[in-house]
C-alpha cells in the first residue's frame, strides 16, 4: 500500500491506483477529459497535470501510477499554470458556439472552463473548422467542436468490439472519423456521445429537442431487453426526451445499447389513447365505463375454461399478479407469458435464470453459447463478454448457425447432435468444458422454442451436472432472457397448470373454438391472424399485433409512465418509475384490471399500487426488490427426450424491431433500413 | 583537434568500399567474438565508464540506459535502433548508414549481447531508400558470414537483425513513436512511465538507441573505456559527428572530440562563416529544436552537452546551422514553426494546438504585424506548451521561440515599429 503526499496530506491507497484516483480518494478533484475509468488511459488531453515534488515537469495524474513517497501539489502555481494553459489551448480552436450546442449546460469543457479558462481569448488568429462526418441515424456529428480526446475510439474499440473509428491526420488536421464514410455498426454506439466531453457527438434524434436543464429525471430500468439497464429517463412535460444510462456495476455498469436509448420516440407514435370496441370490421371509441361494462357482461356469460390468458413481453410484475388474480376469480387457468413457445420449467427458478449474473461473467474462463448471440440478443451481457475475453484467458464456443460478435468464438456445431455428442462427453470441446475452473453454459430462447426444446433444456441441465457447472461457489448454468417480463412471469408462476394449454394450445383452442374468450397484456409477439371466432381483448399501450386483431381495446401504460417491478434474465427483483403519465384515456395497467374486477362485481384485494405490490409480495417473497442477489437452488427441471438434428437458429434479425415501441420508433426503422436488418444492402453515407 | 588515431568513423566520407572485406581491413569485426564472451557485465560496465552519452539529442547516458533491462525475463527483449534521422539539418547517421553500416551491425550485436536482447530492429527513415538497400545488404553479408543469427561470430549468443522502413514522420523518430510505428500503428508517442525498458516493443523490455550510439559501441569495447573517456570533457566524453550547415564555405560532417569549441569547429572543418566570421549572424548549435544562439555567445562556447545547456541552448544531434548577417532571422524561425505545427501527431492537446498557434503568431512577426505585447503573449504560449506534453516535440517546438526571443527581441520590435509607422504613413498619403 503505497503511501503519499497529496497537498500535505499524507493518505495510503491501494496499489495500483492511479495519482488521480488517489486525490479523489480524499475529495480532491482533478480535472479530465480524455481519461474515463472504463477505457484504456491515454493521457492525452493533459488537463490532469499536477506537480510532482522531483521531477521537472508536471505529470499526467490520470496515468501515473501512485508510488510510496510521492509528494504531489495539486493546487501549486505550477500545476495550476499548466490547466490554464491546456484550458486556453482546447478554447482556442473550439468554437463558441455554446447557446446553440446540444451539450450546452452538461458540457465538461463548458464546466471546467468555468474553473480554469480566461475571461478573454489571447488567441486572435482563425479558427480550426472541421467537416462533419456521417455516422449513420444515431449521432449528430459537430466535429469543429471536437478536442481529440479519444474516448469514442477508445470505448468503440474496446468495450464495443469494432474498430470502426480513429483518428486520420496529424497535429491540427488530425480528425476522428470512420475513414470510409459508413454508419458505425455497433449496438452500444450511442454510449460515445455520453462519453464525449464536448458536443462533438451528440444524439441526432435528440438534436434541438430540450435543454437539459428542463428536463425531469427520473431514475428508472429499462425494458426493451430482459438485461433490466439502469436507466434515467429525462422528460420535459408529457413526454420522455431521451434516456440515459444510470450506473450499476453489477448490472450495465455504465453502457446502455442503442435501442434502450432511441427507441423511446416509439412512446409518441403508434398509441392506442383511449377504449375501443370493434363493431363489425371497424373499431369505434367508447368510454371506460361503457367498455368495461360490456367486457364484464361477455367474461360473466363465458365459463372459466373457455376464457385464457396471454401475458406480453413488457408487462410489469404487478399487472401479470393482477391478471392471475382476476382470471383466477373467473376460474380460468390456462395462462401463458412464453409468447415465443420457450420451452421453460417454472418448477425451478434455477432452470430459467442466468445463475452465473452478469458480474459473474468477469470470473467465469469458457462460455458455451447455445442458439444465443448476446450481441442481439442482450447487447450489454455482450460487451461484459467482450470485456472478459479481453482480459485474457477465455475461450467461447457455440452451438448453432455461425454468426458474427465482438470477441473470436469457436463454432462447435449446428445442431443437436453437437448439443447430444457434448452432453455425452464425446465432443473434442467436452474436455476443456471439463478442464475449466469456471465454465459457463448460456441458452438462447431459440433453442427452447422448438419442439424438443424441453429436452434442450434437460440436455443443458444435464451438462452443467456432469461437467460440475453447478456448484457451491459457482453455477454456470444460464438462460438468456430477451423479454423484460419473463422471469418475473415465471416467479409469479404465469404459466398453465399441468395438463394446460400453454401458448400454441390457447392459439389452436380459439380456432377450434375450444377458448371463447382470449385476453392480451401487452401480447404482441404472437400469432394473431386466425384466431377463429375468439372475443379477443387487448390491454396494451401500442397499435401494434395484438390490438390488431382485438374486440376491445384497453389502453394502457408504457414502462415509462407506470411504476412496477421487473425482473431481469439473472433474477435481479428492480423497479421502473413513472417518469410522465399515460397518454389520452389510457391508464396504468394494475388500475384497468382492478376496475374490470369491479365491473365484474368480485373487485380485486386492493386499492392502490403499494397494496397491490403487498400483496404480490406476500405471496411471492422473492419479488421483493433486493440489492443482492440470492443464487436460485438447484432442482429437476426439463423434460429428457430426443434432441433433434435440426440446426439452432440464432437471432439477429429483430434487433432493432423486437418489440411494440421499438416498431413504433422512427429512429429504430432508420436503423433497420441503415443496418439493413432483414432488408437489401444496407445504405451508407457513401451511397450519397 | 581530434587526432586521426583517435576517429572511429575512418570511413565516413566513403573514401574506401562499405562492404564487409573493407570494413574487416579498417578493423572492424574483429575480436567480437572475445567481446560477446566477456560477458553481459563487462559490456555494459564498459560503456558506463566510458561515460558515452546518447547521441540521438536527449544525451542520456547509454550504459545506464542499458543497465534498466531485466536480467531475467519471461518475454523477450529487444534492441532498436533509432535510423529515423529527420531533425533539420542533421545527416550524420545517413553517412554511418551508408558508407560505415558495419560499425553499425557489429554494434548491434555487442549491444544485444550487453542487454541480452534476441532480436534487433533498425528502423530506418522512409526517405533513405537507397541507405536502407545498403543497409539491407550489409545485414545479409553479415548473416552469410555467420556473424549474425544462431551462435552469431562462433560466440554462442543467438540474435538476429532486422531493417524496417519508416513511412518519413518525424514523429515517428521519438523512441515511443518508433515503437509503436514499428509495431504498424500510428506513430504516436506513448505515455512514460511505464518506460521501453520495462514495456516497449510488443509490450517487451527494449531499449532504443541512435545509430550513432550503437556505431561507437565496438570500437569503445576494443580500444578501451578509459580511452574514450580521456576524449572531451569530463561527463561529455568521447568523439562526435558534427553536421555543419548553413553559411559556411565548406558544409561537412565531421568527426571530432567532444568540447571543442563552436568557433574552432566552424572555422577549421567548415572553411568560416561566408564573408568571414565578422558576418556571423547566429548559430543553432544542435539541430533545429534547440535555441538558436546569438554572435556574442557563438564566440567562446564548446560544443558539448552541459556548456551548450549552460547557455540555455543544447548540445541535441549536434548539427550545427550557421546563419550569416544576410539572413532573415524571424523568418527562419518562423520556418520552424511551421515544421513542428506539420509534425506534431496531434495526440496531446498543448502540442496539437499550441504549435499551430506559435507558428501563425510567427508567421505575423515576420511581417511586423503584431502588437509589442504579442512577443511576450508569444513567450507565454511557448512556456504553456514546454514541458507539458507527453514527449518532448512541444518542447522542441516551443525552444526555437523562445531562443528567438531571448536573443533576438529588439529586431522583432523593430518590425513591428516599422510596419506601424509605413501603414501610418500610408494613411497620411492618402
Amino acid at each position: 500500500m503505497p503511501k503519499l503526499s497529496i497537498d500535505g496530506r499524507e493518505v495510503e491507497v491501494p496499489a495500483g491506483v492511479t495519482v488521480m484516483q488517489a486525490c479523489q480518494s480524499i475529495g480532491i478533484e482533478i480535472p479530465h477529459f480524455c481519461f474515463h475509468e472504463r477505457l484504456a488511459i491515454a493521457g492525452n488531453c493533459r488537463m490532469c497535470l499536477v506537480e510532482m515534488q522531483k521531477s521537472p515537469k508536471p505529470i499526467a495524474s490520470c496515468a501515473m501510477p501512485a508510488a510510496d513517497g510521492m509528494v504531489i501539489f495539486t493546487d501549486s502555481p505550477k500545476a495550476k499554470a499548466a490547466r490554464h494553459g491546456v484550458m486556453e489551448f482546447l478554447l482556442i480552436n473550439h468554437p463558441l458556439d455554446c447557446p446553440i450546442c446540444d451539450q450546452g449546460g452538461e458540457c465538461d469543457l463548458q464546466d471546467e472552463a468555468m474553473a480554469y479558462g480566461f475571461d478573454r481569448g489571447r488567441y486572435v488568429d482563425a479558427k480550426r473548422a472541421v467537416s462533419d462526418k456521417e455516422f449513420g441515424p444515431l449521432i449528430a456529428t459537430h466535429m469543429t467542436r471536437c478536442i481529440h480526446c479519444t474516448r469514442c475510439i477508445r470505448f468503440l474499440t474496446d468495450v464495443a468490439g469494432v474498430e470502426e473509428l480513429g483518428a486520420t491526420g496529424r497535429g491540427e488536421e488530425m480528425e476522428i472519423g470512420t475513414f470510409v464514410e459508413r454508419a458505425l455498426g455497433s449496438e452500444l454506439s450511442g454510449n460515445i456521445i455520453d462519453l464525449c466531453p464536448v458536443g462533438a457527438l451528440t444524439s441526432k434524434p435528440y438534436a434541438f429537442l430540450a435543454r437539459s436543464w428542463e428536463l425531469g429525471k427520473t431514475e428508472s430500468i429499462d425494458v426493451l431487453d430482459a438485461v433490466g439497464s439502469n436507466i434515467r429517463l429525462d422528460a420535459r412535460g408529457q413526454r420522455v426526451m431521451r434516456v440515459l444510462p444510470r450506473l450499476n456495476e453489477e448490472v450495465n455498469e455504465e453502457w446502455i445499447s442503442d435501442k434502450t436509448r432511441f427507441a423511446v420516440d416509439g412512446l409518441s407514435r403508434g398509441r392506442l389513447d383511449r377504449p375501443y370496441v370493434r363493431r363489425g370490421e371497424r373499431l369505434y371509441e367508447v368510454g371506460w365505463r361503457d367498455v368495461l361494462d360490456l367486457l364484464a357482461q361477455r367474461l360473466k356469460a363465458v365459463p372459466g375454461e373457455r376464457i385464457a390468458a396471454i401475458a406480453g413481453d413488457l408487462c410489469d410484475a404487478e399487472s401479470i399478479f393482477a391478471l392471475k388474480e382476476l382470471m383466477k376469480g373467473l376460474g380460468a387457468f390456462d395462462l401463458d407469458c412464453r409468447q415465443d413457445g420457450a420451452k421453460l420449467d417454472a418448477r425451478q427458478r434455477a432452470g430459467y435464470l442466468f445463475n452465473t449474473s452478469i458480474a459473474g461473467i468477469d470470473k467465469a474462463d469458457l462460455c458455451l453459447l447455445i442458439a444465443a448471440n448476446p450481441r442481439f440478443e442482450a447487447p450489454i451481457i455482450n460487451a461484459r463478454l467482450r470485456k472478459r475475453f479481453l482480459a485474457g484467458g477465455f475461450r467461447v464456443g457455440a452451438i448453432g448457425a455461425a454468426f458474427e460478435t465482438t470477441y473470436p468464438v469457436e463454432n462447435l456445431g449446428a445442431g443437436g447432435e453437437a448439443l447430444a455428442l457434448l452432453a455425452a462427453g464425446e465432443h473434442a470441446w467436452a474436455k476443456a468444458l471439463r478442464q475449466a475452473k469456471n465454465a459457463m453454459i448460456v441458452l438462447g430462447q431459440r433453442a427452447l422454442a422448438r419442439p424438443d426444446g424441453a429436452a434442450v433444456l434437460a440436455a443443458a441441465k444435464r451438462m452443467a451436472e456432469d461437467f460440475a457447472l453447478v456448484r457451491e461457489d459457482w453455477n454456470g448454468f444460464n438462460i438468456l432472457h430477451k423479454a423484460a417480463a419473463r422471469v418475473g412471469a415465471l416467479d409469479l408462476g404465469f404459466v398453465p397448470p399441468e395438463g394446460g394449454r400453454d401458448v400454441a394450445a390457447i392459439l389452436e383452442g380459439c380456432r377450434r373454438g375450444a377458448i371463447e374468450v382470449l385476453y392480451l397484456l401487452g401480447a404482441d409477439e404472437i400469432e394473431t391472424k386466425d384466431l377463429g371466432s375468439a372475443f379477443v381483448v387487448y390491454q396494451g399501450h401500442h397499435g401494434d399485433r395484438g390490438a390488431e386483431r382485438a374486440d376491445v381495446i384497453l389502453p394502457g401504460a408504457a414502462y415509462t409512465e407506470k411504476d412496477g417491478t421487473y425482473v431481469n434474465t439473472e433474477g435481479r427483483v428492480q423497479r421502473a418509475r413513472r417518469a410522465v403519465f399515460p397518454p389520452g384515456e389510457a391508464r396504468e395497467d394494475w388500475a384497468i384490471l382492478r376496475a374490470l374486477s369491479a365491473a365484474l362485481g368480485a373487485p380485486l384485494p386492493f386499492d392502490t399500487l403499494s397494496a397491490l405490490r403487498a400483496l404480490m409480495i406476500e405471496a411471492h417473497p422473492r419479488l421483493e426488490e433486493s440489492e443482492c442477489l440470492e443464487p436460485a437452488p438447484w432442482g429437476a427441471f426439463g423434460v429428457e427426450g430426443a434432441l433433434s438434428p435440426d440446426p439452432f437458429a440464432i437471432p439477429t434479425e429483430d434487433f432493432y424491431s423486437s418489440d411494440p415501441i421499438s416498431r413504433a420508433s422512427p429512429t429504430m426503422a432508420e436503423c433497420r433500413r441503415v443496418f439493413g436488418m432483414g432488408s437489401p444492402p444496407a445504405r451508407t453515407g457513401t451511397h450519397g | 583537434m581530434l587526432a586521426d588515431r583517435d576517429r572511429i568513423f575512418t570511413n565516413l566520407y566513403g573514401g574506401e568500399d562499405w562492404s564487409l572485406a573493407a570494413a574487416r581491413r579498417r578493423g572492424d569485426w574483429e575480436g567480437t567474438r572475445e567481446l560477446i564472451l566477456k560477458g553481459r557485465d563487462f559490456i555494459v560496465g564498459a560503456i558506463k565508464d566510458s561515460g558515452l552519452r546518447g547521441r540521438g539529442g536527449a544525451g542520456f547516458p547509454t550504459g545506464l540506459k542499458w543497465s534498466f533491462m531485466p536480467k531475467e525475463s519471461d518475454k523477450p527483449s529487444y534492441l532498436v535502433v533509432n535510423a529515423d534521422e529527420s531533425e533539420p539539418g542533421t545527416c550524420k547517421d545517413r553517412d554511418i548508414l551508408r558508407n560505415d553500416p558495419h560499425k553499425l551491425i557489429e554494434g548491434c550485436l555487442l549491444a544485444a549481447a550487453g542487454m541480452g536482447a534476441g532480436s534487433g530492429y533498425i528502423y530506418i527513415r522512409g526517405e533513405f531508400y537507397n541507405e536502407a538497400r545498403r543497409l539491407e545488404a550489409a545485414i545479409e553479408e553479415a548473416y552469410a558470414a555467420g556473424l549474425l543469427g544462431q551462435n552469431a561470430c562462433g560466440s554462442g549468443f543467438d540474435f538476429s537483425l532486422y531493417l524496417h522502413r519508416g513511412a518519413g514522420a518525424y514523429i515517428c523518430g521519438e523512441e515511443t513513436g518508433l515503437l509503436e510505428s514499428l509495431e504498424g500503428k500510428k506513430g504516436m508517442p506513448r505515455l512514460k512511465p511505464p518506460f521501453p525498458a520495462a514495456v516497449g516493443l510488443y509490450g517487451c523490455p527494449t531499449t532504443v538507441n541512435n545509430v550513432e550510439t550503437i556505431a561507437v559501441v565496438p570500437t569503445i569495447l576494443r580500444r578501451g573505456a578509459s580511452w574514450f573517456a580521456a576524449l572531451g570533457r569530463p561527463r561529455n566524453t568521447g568523439t562526435k559527428i558534427f553536421c555543419l550547415s548553413g553559411h559556411v564555405n565548406e558544409p561537412c560532417n565531421v568527426e571530432e572530440e567532444m568540447g571543442i569549441p563552436l568557433r574552432e569547429l566552424i572555422e577549421k572543418h567548415a572553411g568560416g562563416v561566408r564573408g568571414g566570421w565578422d558576418n556571423l549572424l547566429a548559430v543553432i548549435p544542435g539541430g533545429s529544436s534547440v535555441p538558436v544562439l546569438p554572435k556574442s555567445i557563438c564566440e567562446e562556447v564548446l560544443m558539448d552537452f552541459d556548456s551548450l545547456a549552460a547557455v540555455k541552448s543544447g548540445l541535441g544531434t549536434a548539427a550545427v546551422i550557421v546563419m550569416d548577417k544576410s539572413t532573415d532571422i524571424v523568418k527562419a524561425i518562423a520556418r520552424l514553426s511551421k515544421f513542428y505545427k506539420h509534425e506534431s501527431c496531434g495526440q496531446c492537446t498543448p502540442c496539437r494546438e499550441g504549435t499551430g498557434w506559435l507558428w501563425r503568431v510567427m508567421e505575423r512577426m515576420v511581417k511586423g504585424e503584431a502588437e509589442e505585447e504579442e512577443i511576450d503573449a508569444l513567450l507565454a504560449v511557448s512556456y504553456e506548451i514546454e514541458g507539458h506534453t507527453i514527449c518532448a516535440l512541444g518542447d522542441a517546438a516551443a525552444w526555437p521561440v523562445q531562443g528567438l526571443i531571448r536573443h533576438f527581441r529588439p529586431e522583432m520590435e523593430r518590425r513591428i515599429k516599422e510596419r506601424r509607422g509605413s501603414a501610418a504613413g500610408a494613411r497620411r498619403a492618402a
